[in-house]
């Protein structure tokens, strides 16, 4: 099982040094017990509301994160531990990121030379002329600057870019902002091509509609916490999820009756002590006032006292 | 558990930096107080000639040496550093009020005035500084005053220029919008949207003026188109002293040079580091 | 009370437009839903039909009257697609909902607002509570229609099943018309009582 494993995140958490208003320095727990799995040949969807930090966990695994922050956890690629050294080896390499706009690209300079990383040998250019033909991208997207580019365009670049060297693991980040499901299904279909030979995608999107569609599996973030690990196929039915708030997701799914959960996802500063979710969840008891272990039930994970 | 890999270690500084930035800005704006109430005090020693001490070189009782007067440098020094201060300090309220004035005006009252100020913005843009600054200054008979307002006609540009764009950012603000179609009045929104807004950055712009002014002061005077020789600005010792240089009194000339490029350099501390305690984007480092 | 598109164009270039000829027309105890693709100018739709941008052709009217340059609290309401810009992050909450209506408390817990949320600032609160807040703060006593432009793309599914589930509510109990733009057929299905489908 742990042959087929590409990356493991155990126990993740991010913090961040801020101030309040003033001079008073304080930190903030952004994430605290993050875990997500995604094997060979899986295309794993992390859904959460915004807020339930499933960007910083994209920017963990690239080693992007913003300089005042803290961030401590396993993270196993091809189960080598990773450090933040073999992190920033890893990044742009086997490691490729999708990000969610043109802003991450350099509006000064020409698209063809951002792809190939500003290389001038013969091979990049043979095989970044390769991935646009492959990606439907017409020859003289080449000498386009970023601006010129629509949103659907934007996003076969950076799938090339990633593909300039053969990456084992893709993150994209909300890589579909604003589509309609159709046309998000459908620029979504070369990730599920790169999954589908074997590659890792590690797609997040607050978009839970979408990553039913897509996805092998589904990691549920809530409050900067997994709570369930779940398979796509688990969503057929409330009774096969494991974690409350998944089942009230599933039943605020339109075509399960748009029924709303009363309550909000707290503020970093009001998180619980013990169960995230303890605040809203209907089958609330004392137990979920203390630390919670993950458990495993039916194959997937879940976070939560009583789950059954 | 299991041990944990530390990807990402903030190391909090001992003093954050926050803290380190106000330090900062203390520090510049005391020493900058001293120069000037000292230099206001030193008047008399300033012009004491003295013949049984001229030509000095540094010493203990004369830091900075003394010159074919036998004036004590430092005291000269001081003054001449206090009335660059104040002279830059008038030169950059009257500039940093054009800036904002015209700034606001480019940006609020349609293309028209916009056109029209940018066009002046250019013009002042376009002729090379230090000519311009020789220009007014003759013009307006140099001294004082030809410095002063030389200096605040040919510094307004770049600032006013910023303080149009933060008005027009802030006027496209969708919470600006939004208040006026809860019915707020202009000038409510103005005040209370608008105003603290664009404020800081008015502020840091104003503090970064000085040190334009105080230098361009300088330069002025060195040449000979600002000040009058008996008003010993720093561009006066420093000119006065070129004739000496030759005779190798090297003292006449470095540390007043050297007097002037610290104020200047504690003038533009201050302003960024007012700029980091109040910009949002380096808000949490 | 009617709100009225008139065939509405809109283009920054001369000749080059975005919006083309839209027309249609609202009756203020209506939900009607305004679907159209990504890219379609949906928010420049919005800001025409709440009276913040002029359309280079036709016109909006509220009962006759258009609504480009209506002074005072704007009968209708506009609830933008991102409630971080929405507000201002200087001020507290309870400064920016006191510049509207006042609001109903019984608005404010419906939408599980807690007091102490309006004593913070923007920056301290998630996307989804700020978004609550945005809609509470368009529901003055003046307010006839909202327009609300994807105000729900960027939340969890739960989050928007309680808003919009609180909107079909507070727009029945006070015949409000709600004019709903989104590129997500389904949820205009769920929402509205009437659709209209724009394509380019």
């Amino acid at each position: 099982m742990s042959q087929k494993e590409l990356l493991k995140v155990e126990n993740l958490s991010v913090s961040f040094t801020g101030y309040e208003r003033g001079f008073r320095q304080i930190d903030l727990q952004v994430i605290e017990n993050l875990n997500v799995t995604v094997k060979k040949g899986e295309m794993v969807a992390v859904v959460g509301a915004s807020g339930s930090g499933k960007s910083l966990l994209a920017h963990t695994l690239l080693g992007i994160l913003p300089p005042n922050s803290t961030a401590c956890g396993n993270i196993y690629f091809e189960g080598e531990l990773l450090n933040a050294q073999k992190i920033n080896q890893l990044r742009g390499k086997e490691i490729a990121f999708v990000p969610q706009s043109v802003t991450y690209l350099d509006p000064l300079k020409k698209v063809g030379s951002q792809v190939r990383k500003d290389k001038k040998v013969i091979e990049s250019y043979r095989k970044q002329q390769e991935l646009f033909s492959f990606y439907d991208l017409p020859a003289k997207t080449d000498n386009l600057y970023p601006f010129e580019l629509s949103g659907g365009m934007a996003r076969r670049v950076f799938l090339s870019a990633a593909m300039m060297e053969t990456p084992k693991l893709i993150v994209a980040d909300e890589p579909t902002p604003g589509l309609h499901l159709e046309a998000a299904k459908n620029s979504l279909k070369h990730f599920r091509e790169f999954a589908d030979k074997g590659g890792g995608v590690l797609l997040i999107t607050h978009d839970i509609e979408l990553a039913l569609e897509v996805s092998d599996r589904i990691a549920v973030f809530y409050a900067g916490t997994t709570v369930e690990e779940a398979f796509a196929s688990d969503f057929q039915s409330e009774n096969l999820l494991r974690h409350p708030y998944t089942k009230a997701l599933w039943r605020a799914l339109p075509q399960n009756g748009f029924a709303p959960t009363p309550g909000v996802q707290p503020y970093v500063k009001d998180k619980p002590q013990g169960c995230v979710y303890a605040p809203r969840c209907s089958v609330y008891s004392s137990k979920c006032n203390s630390k919670i272990p993950m458990q495993t039930i039916r194959n997937g994970s879940v976070l939560c006292a009583c789950a059954k | 558990m299991t041990d944990i890999t530390i990807l990402q270690q903030y190391k909090k500084p001992r003093l954050n930096q926050r803290h380190k930035t106000l330090i900062y800005f203390i520090f510049a704006v005391v020493l900058l107080l001293c120069i000037a109430i000292s230099g206001s005090l030193m008047g008399e020693i300033a012009i004491t000639t003295r013949s049984d001490a001229k030509n000095l070189l540094p010493s203990m009782a004369h830091p900075f040496g003394t010159d074919w007067l036998g004036r004590d440098m430092l005291a000269r020094t001081l003054k001449g550093l206090s009335i660059s201060i104040v002279i830059g300090i008038l030169a950059s309220v009257i500039s940093a009020i054009l800036a904002g004035i015209l700034g606001v005006l480019a940006a609020s009252f349609g293309k028209k005035t916009d056109a029209v100020i940018e066009f002046l913005i250019n013009v002042v843009l376009g002729i090379p500084h230090l000519l311009l600054l020789l220009l007014i200054s003759y013009a307006l008979g140099k001294g004082m005053f030809g410095v002063v307002i030389a200096v605040a006609v040919s510094h307004w540009p770049m600032l006013a220029r910023v303080i149009r764009g933060e008005v027009l950012a802030i006027k496209e603000a969708p919470y600006v919008k939004i208040a006026k179609k809860l019915g707020q009045h202009n000038l409510k929104i103005a005040r209370k949207h608008m105003l603290p807004h664009i404020f800081p950055q008015f502020l840091v712009g104003f503090i970064l003026l000085f040190p334009h002014a105080v230098l361009h002061e300088a330069a002025l005077t060195f040449l000979g188109f600002g000040l009058k020789p008996e008003q010993p600005g720093i561009g006066i010792i420093l000119s006065e002293s070129m004739k000496y240089l030759s005779l190798g009194m090297w003292w006449l000339a470095v540390f007043p040079g050297l007097a002037l490029l610290s104020t200047v350099l504690l003038f533009d501390l201050m302003g960024s580091s007012l700029r980091s305690l109040i910009d949002p984007h380096s808000a949490n480092k | 009370m009617l709100l009225e598109a008139r065939e509405i164009s809109f283009g920054y270039k001369k000749g080059y437009h975005i919006l083309n000829n839209i027309s249609f027309a609202a009756e203020s105890s209506e939900r009607v839903g305004i679907v159209a693709p990504s890219g379609f100018g949906k928010t420049t739709l919005c800001k025409i039909l709440a009276g913040y941008s002029k359309p280079s052709n036709g016109q909006v009217l509220l009962d006759g009257e258009d609504v480009y340059g209506m002074k005072g609290y704007h009968p209708v309401q506009m609830i933008w697609q991102h409630p971080e810009t929405s507000v201002n992050p200087r001020l507290r909450l309870k400064e920016t909902i006191a510049e509207g209506d006042q609001i109903e408390q019984r608005i404010i817990n419906a939408l599980g607002i807690e007091h102490d949320w309006l004593n913070r600032f923007p920056g301290e609160l998630s996307g989804g509570e700020l978004q609550r807040f945005c809609i509470a703060r368009a529901l003055g006593q003046r307010t006839r229609f909202l327009i609300a432009d994807e105000i729900s793309t960027m939340l969890d599914m739960i989050t928007q099943a309680q808003i919009w589930s609180f909107l079909l509510e507070e727009t029945e109990k006070r015949k409000l018309g709600l004019i709903v733009v989104t590129h997500n057929t389904a949820l205009a299905e769920k929402v509205c009582t009437r659709i209209q489908i724009l394509t380019k």
